[in-house]
């Protein structure tokens, strides 16, 4: 006898049918349940949302006046014929795996995710399943990801070294997780940090909920490399190399993400330099993370999909392939309010 | 290796020439002799022998990674460059290592006759020793090509700073025929010049192009002008009873090119022309095309069938040297005029001719030839002052190509393909077709054109609209019209099409354009009826 899946993929994006939700819908649906902020899964016009008490003032900060509920990391809560929970996956402050439970059968969906403490999101937590969904946006074994604290010298190194030669360092990274956990890497003492207004205004809402982050000045009008010498700057991608970049003066420019790793890209993209640091799992991270889970069945989306889920067939588990609507492979096409690579 | 490693990192960081230049005048200032003879080796295409094959590279370099050989294989057209995909996918280096650049060359040298096991054991524990830029460095000694953004004029620019010495005299000691293996820094740098290679080439002066019209060149009376052909630029020399012949990328193509062997026994000793080699069959009006040339340029010898389908003359425009003397310094009007007796008593046979001088008194003369250039088989002309010296390298105010408004179609893209290097997993090149009825027939392809923007664009629209792949190919929604540019159109049973185009590029995105307006196979021939 078959039954129906505990969560099926749909058009409108992975649904439960024993709860009547869709969890990151593409599409608008009467019920959601969100991992967390980024654009590509949080997006508006949803009946309700339902995610974690962190993730949702970021969310009502980019989407308004949302019907939205908050839900504690662990807590269970029956939807339908579903039990669902709410587990750390230590993508950005707030971020979620999203744990279903029906009849016994248990999968989870996990977003985006990283498998190392980035000291500001509650860490990946494994849990336990029969049925994993992935992603694999650098899911080949070229993605090997250095200890925070090598690269955080690394910035700090050339934050210093720019100074040293009175240039403002102009940091590139997504305005969501990526830039705070930048932050919180860089050595306040070596000066002031200044901030685009895009990531400030993240910044704000983060603090308002009781997330430590360091003293940051809004890059405003008044704010220019004669008022601010020795600076780092940080800004969204988008806007490295802009009109507003040129009141920092003399400068070089920096990025931060894990397409880094790769010469080609940091050429291409990085300006002076780039700096290898993500906000996903690494090729070792995402064997790992499904190890732990126990999960037998693997539904890989988003980035090398059918590289990494012909790896996992190879070695022993039973992995596919799930379409999405956002194909995470690329590099280049996503910009700033999208995901943080 | 460190040092060099630190070199790379600087000038690979940075896009900005000071810095590169800083960076490459440090280095010299303080690397050892030998470090810094490979140094510059490296960064002008010179390379080790090969001591490893790519495959063997390959295998190890998954087995030590722990990953199936399909998975690194996967891995290569992401990262577009193998050395850099081994220097990825191995583990940490666990210790480090001491050795300078010029070190880990020769241990590659002390294996090459090595036997495969006794390879596999070096190169492991080069890996386990190496981390980061320095394991990539030891991949690209293996694999060739150490690419990085530095020109030959940059390098020798900062040569000069560190050595004190005269840049256009580095730029041309550093030409021709020189490999690490076989001369030392001194020899190559500091050596007083007598003993040179005799084979030695000067640096080819190269013109800008000329955006507006000659009437910026006031007064007219102080110029020159001549056909631009289209063919391979060429230095012969005639040194010690000898003769060699360069192209401008510096390759030595003597052996290639036999018939002008016999320009020793017309022109004396000591003799350096810079020229244009082209196909000119005997008695004809016009060179033959590119094409015809094209067959000459890939073989190292020649079979004695193509000597007579496509032989080679070497049409004169410079003098460099006579009778053993230098003569760059000189006007050109007074190089051009010993050239001209030189050439005055050559049998219509010699494989060496003097490339016209055109004679004219207006601008709007200079049009009408330009006009005429394309019935004249030529690509444009020449304008070059009269007193100018022979500079070296690209340099601006002295002489100016004048290339002919190119050719355009619009086509429409149906294959796309993702680059390499700096351009890898982005989708940058890209086959083109014409309509025919329903049918579309491919007829070119182009890489170049666009910008980074535009690719990103074009790449992200790949993705949603791929019909199909073909390993790295992948077949495309017909939509997107281009239109393409080009220098010349050729008959070609090889092409399905049945035509082969020169220099083609993507002058364009025509997003204004529907599919249905992009040229025909019927507009593509009745190009080549015009122009072929």
């Amino acid at each position: 006898m078959t039954r129906t899946p505990v969560l099926t993929f749909t058009p409108e994006g992975i649904y439960c049918p024993a709860g009547d939700f869709y969890i990151d819908p593409w599409r608008r649906v009467a019920r959601a349940l969100i991992t967390h902020g980024h654009a590509d899964h949080s997006r508006w016009g949803m009946g309700s949302y339902l995610a974690t008490h962190d993730a949702l003032p970021v969310m009502r900060h980019r989407l308004g006046d949302i019907s939205a509920q908050g839900i504690a990391y662990g807590e269970q809560r029956v939807i339908g014929g579903a039990t669902v929970s709410f587990h750390p996956a230590g993508h950005v402050p707030g971020s979620a795996q999203i744990r279903v439970e029906v009849d016994g059968e248990v999968w989870v969906a996990s977003g985006d995710y990283k498998v190392i403490d980035d000291g500001l999101s509650p860490p990946f937590e494994p849990v336990r399943c029969h049925h994993f969904i992935t992603e694999s946006t650098f899911g080949l074994p070229v993605f090997r990801w250095e200890a925070q604290d090598i690269v955080a010298r690394q910035i700090n190194d050339w934050w210093r070294s720019c100074a040293a030669a009175g240039k403002t360092a102009v940091l590139g990274a997504y305005s969501l997780g990526k830039a705070q956990r930048l932050m919180t890497m860089l050595d306040p003492a070596q000066g002031p940090i200044l901030c685009h207004t895009a990531i400030e205004n993240t910044n704000a809402v983060m603090r308002a909920q009781g997330i430590a982050l360091p003293d940051t000045v809004l890059a405003n009008k008044e704010v220019s490399a004669k008022t601010h010498p020795g600076a780092i700057v940080i800004a969204p991608p988008s806007a490295l190399g802009s009109v507003w970049a040129k009141k920092f003066g003399p400068q070089e420019s920096g990025f931060a993400s894990g397409w880094m790793a790769m010469r080609g890209v940091r050429r291409r993209r990085a300006g002076d330099r780039g700096f290898v640091i993500s906000d996903h799992a690494d090729w070792a991270g995402l064997l790992w993370a499904i190890k732990q889970t126990e999960a037998e069945n693997i539904y890989v989306t988003h980035g090398y999909t059918d590289i990494f889920a012909r790896y996992l067939n190879d070695n022993g588990w039973s992995a596919q392939v799930v379409p999405t609507q956002f194909e995470g492979e690329s590099m280049d096409a996503k910009e700033d309010t999208t995901d943080a690579a | 290796m460190k040092a060099f490693a630190d070199l790379f990192n600087a000038i690979d960081q940075s896009t900005k020439t000071t810095i590169k230049v800083n960076a490459l005048a440090d280095y010299f200032k303080a690397a050892d002799d030998i470090d810094k003879l490979w140094t510059i080796a490296l960064f002008s295409g010179r390379r080790p022998k090969r001591a490893v094959t790519t495959t063997r590279l390959r295998e190890w370099g998954a087995e030590v990674a722990g990953i199936p050989l399909w998975l690194f294989e996967e891995c290569y057209p992401v990262v577009g460059d193998l050395a850099e995909t081994i220097a990825l996918v191995l583990p940490p280096n666990q210790t480090t290592d001491n050795k300078s650049l010029s070190q880990w060359i020769n241990a590659l040298r002390d294996v090459y006759k090595a036997s495969d096991e006794e390879k596999k054991t070096f190169v492991l524990d080069a890996w386990a020793r190496l981390g980061g830029t320095e394991r990539f460095i030891f991949n690209k000694l293996i694999t060739g090509g150490m690419r990085v953004g530095v020109s030959q004029k940059l390098m020798t620019r900062a040569l000069a700073r560190a050595t004190a010495r005269d840049e256009a005299e580095l730029a041309h000691r550093l030409m021709g025929n020189w490999h690490p293996d076989e001369t030392t820094w001194h020899a190559l740098i500091e050596a007083e010049d007598a003993s040179a290679d005799a084979s030695r080439p000067y640096p080819f002066y190269l013109a800008y192009a000329l955006e507006d019209g000659p009437e910026a060149l006031a007064p007219l009376s102080d110029w020159r002008a001549e056909w631009k052909w289209d063919g391979i630029r060429g230095q012969l020399i005639l040194r010690g009873g000898a003769h060699y012949v360069w192209s401008r990328g510096e390759e030595l193509m003597t052996d290639r090119f036999p018939e002008l062997a016999r320009a020793v026994d017309y022109l004396p000793d000591g003799t350096v022309l810079d020229g244009e080699l082209l196909v000119w069959h005997a008695g004809a009006p016009h060179p033959a095309s590119f094409n015809t040339l094209q067959p000459r340029i890939g073989r190292k010898t020649v079979p004695k069938k193509l000597l007579a389908q496509a032989p080679v003359v070497l049409h004169a425009y410079d003098l460099l040297e006579w009778h053993g003397t230098d003569m760059r310094a000189q006007p050109f009007a007074q190089r051009r005029a010993i050239l001209e007796d030189a050439c005055a008593n050559l049998p219509a046979d010699a494989p060496v001719k003097l490339s016209p001088q055109l004679a004219f008194d207006t601008a709007a003369d200079l049009h009408a030839y330009r006009d005429d250039a394309r019935a004249a088989h030529a690509e444009g002309l020449m304008l070059k002052r009269g007193d100018s010296p022979y500079l070296a390298g690209r340099k601006k105010g002295d002489w100016w190509k004048w290339k002919l408004a190119p050719l355009t179609i619009d086509a429409v893209m149906i294959y796309a393909q993702a680059g390499s290097g700096r351009r890898a997993n982005l989708f940058t090149d890209y086959t083109f077709a014409v309509r025919d009825g329903d049918a579309l027939v491919p007829f070119t392809k182009a890489y170049s054109g666009l910008t980074d923007k535009e690719f990103r664009e074009i790449t992200a629209w790949v993705r949603k609209n791929t019909l199909q792949r073909f390993g790295p190919v992948r077949q495309v929604t017909p939509h997107h019209v281009f239109e393409i540019a080009f220098e010349g159109i050729q008959a070609s049973p090889r092409h399905k099409s049945g035509v082969a185009l020169r220099f083609p590029r993507m002058l364009r995105w025509r997003r204004d354009k529907p599919l249905a307006e992009a040229n025909t196979l019927e507009d593509l021939n009745e190009m080549l009826r015009i122009y072929g």
